[in-house]
């Protein structure tokens, strides 16, 4: 859905984990589920930190 | 045969001769037959019509007024058995574009009279009033007076005559956000197909549907240091406390929830939901980290990777909501953070 953020003007977006579960993967194990959350969350503190 | 339309004119304290804007303050008032611009509207009307009187009062007064001003304005329209209400045209002239648009509503909703405008389509009375009324983009320009004028009398005596109004493009009013079925000689597919062609060879062609414009936004400063930052977690995706106590919509949204997470260090699935008729909550319902990614970011903020994390979450749901209430709910939000100190927002979206 990262073309339709844009689209309407969000300047920042990076492709979460999927519509139903955006900052998780339900098919993996609960702690390499976490490790994915992590990793993301800290892709999308950076893209704060990025100019646009 | 028809019998002769009555026509009452509604002008501002200028058009009316009473004065420029040191008289912006008169109160409404009445003359007989046309004056002014009137006169343009009577030629143009023929044997059709006739101005019977001129309405008007002062801009700031009506804007000072409004209801006060519709209602004796309304009063005189039933006395003088008015069956059509010619308004302005206004311009650019904002407070005189929304007394226009005011008046030609409160004549259409108090006494089932037909009504017209006319106004530059950047005029702040067409943006509230093109929805309920008809308008006749006049541009900017007074030198349109007479030619606005002729087209709003033509249009004015079909919506007194009761006769079926065309498309906004054909009859030349500012679209009124109205969609209405009808037969087409050729099917949709043809139609889309022959739109293509005619879009890929440069040639002109006309969308049966107006994409909505998005106005974008200028880019927030990039985020300086992590370790000072309140971040704030925000969410489309329907998050509320177990049992929806605020009642979020699950569809087409106008309001969001506010979640406070004070001392929650994860959202468990017990004590919060995912209330969303756009996408299976399922998933988000088992952990709602998956959705808000509260645990994760309780363990950057004890690492110290963040200053802090703001103690609400803001949420609302992305299901066929409106754009207006989109924008209005992402404002009202916005604002709350402004206020709140935050300086980043992590938003997650289904």
């Amino acid at each position: 859905m990262i073309p339709v953020a844009k689209e309407v003007g969000s300047l920042r977006a990076i492709a979460s984990g999927g519509i139903t579960s955006p900052t998780g993967n339900p098919e993996l194990s609960p702690d390499k589920e976490k490790a994915f959350r992590r990793e993301l969350v800290l892709r999308a503190l950076k893209t704060l930190q990025q100019e646009v | 045969m028809s019998t002769k339309i009555r026509v009452v004119h509604y002008l501002n304290q200028f058009f009316a001769q009473i004065g420029g804007e040191e008289k912006g303050d008169v109160g409404p008032g009445i003359k007989d037959g046309p004056i002014g611009p009137g006169r343009a509207l009577q030629q143009a009307l023929r044997d059709n019509g006739e101005v019977v009187a001129t309405l008007y009062c002062g801009d700031n007064y009506f804007a000072e007024h409004q209801d006060e001003v519709n209602d004796a304005l309304v009063q005189r329209m039933a006395e003088l058995k008015a069956d059509l209400v010619v308004a302005g045209p206004a311009f650019e002239s904002g407070r005189y574009g929304v007394a226009c648009g005011a008046i030609c509503h409160a004549a259409q909703q108090k006494l089932a009279v037909a009504a017209i405008a006319g106004m530059d389509e950047d005029n702040v009375g067409a943006s509230l009033y093109r929805k309920h009324i008809y308008i006749v983009n006049s541009g900017a320009t007074i030198a349109r007076m007479v030619p606005t004028l002729q087209h709003m009398a033509a249009l004015g005596l079909k919506l007194a005559r009761r006769e079926a109004i065309g498309k906004p493009a054909d009859e030349g009013y500012l679209a009124r956000g109205i969609k209405r079925n009808e037969f087409a000689a050729k099917p949709p597919a043809e139609r889309a197909v022959d739109m293509l062609l005619a879009k890929l060879r440069g040639e002109e062609y006309h969308s049966e549907i107006a994409p909505p414009k998005f106005a974008g936004s200028k880019p927030a400063a990039p985020l300086g240091d992590l370790k000072s930052a309140v971040i704030a977690l925000v969410t489309d995706g329907g998050l509320v406390i177990e049992g929806n106590p605020d009642n979020l919509e699950p569809g087409r949204p106008t309001r969001f929830t506010t979640i406070p997470i004070s001392g929650v260090n994860s959202l468990t699935a017990d004590k919060y939901d995912a209330v969303h008729s756009g996408y299976d909550t399922a998933f988000a319902n088992q952990d709602p980290n998956r959705l808000v990614p509260l645990d994760t970011m309780r363990a950057l903020e004890r690492e110290g990777v963040i200053g802090k994390v703001h103690e609400f979450v803001r949420s609302t749901g992305g299901a066929h909501a409106a754009v207006e209430n989109a924008t209005q709910i992402g404002r009202q939000i916005a604002d709350q953070l402004k206020a709140a100190g935050v300086t980043g927002v992590i938003l997650t979206s289904t």
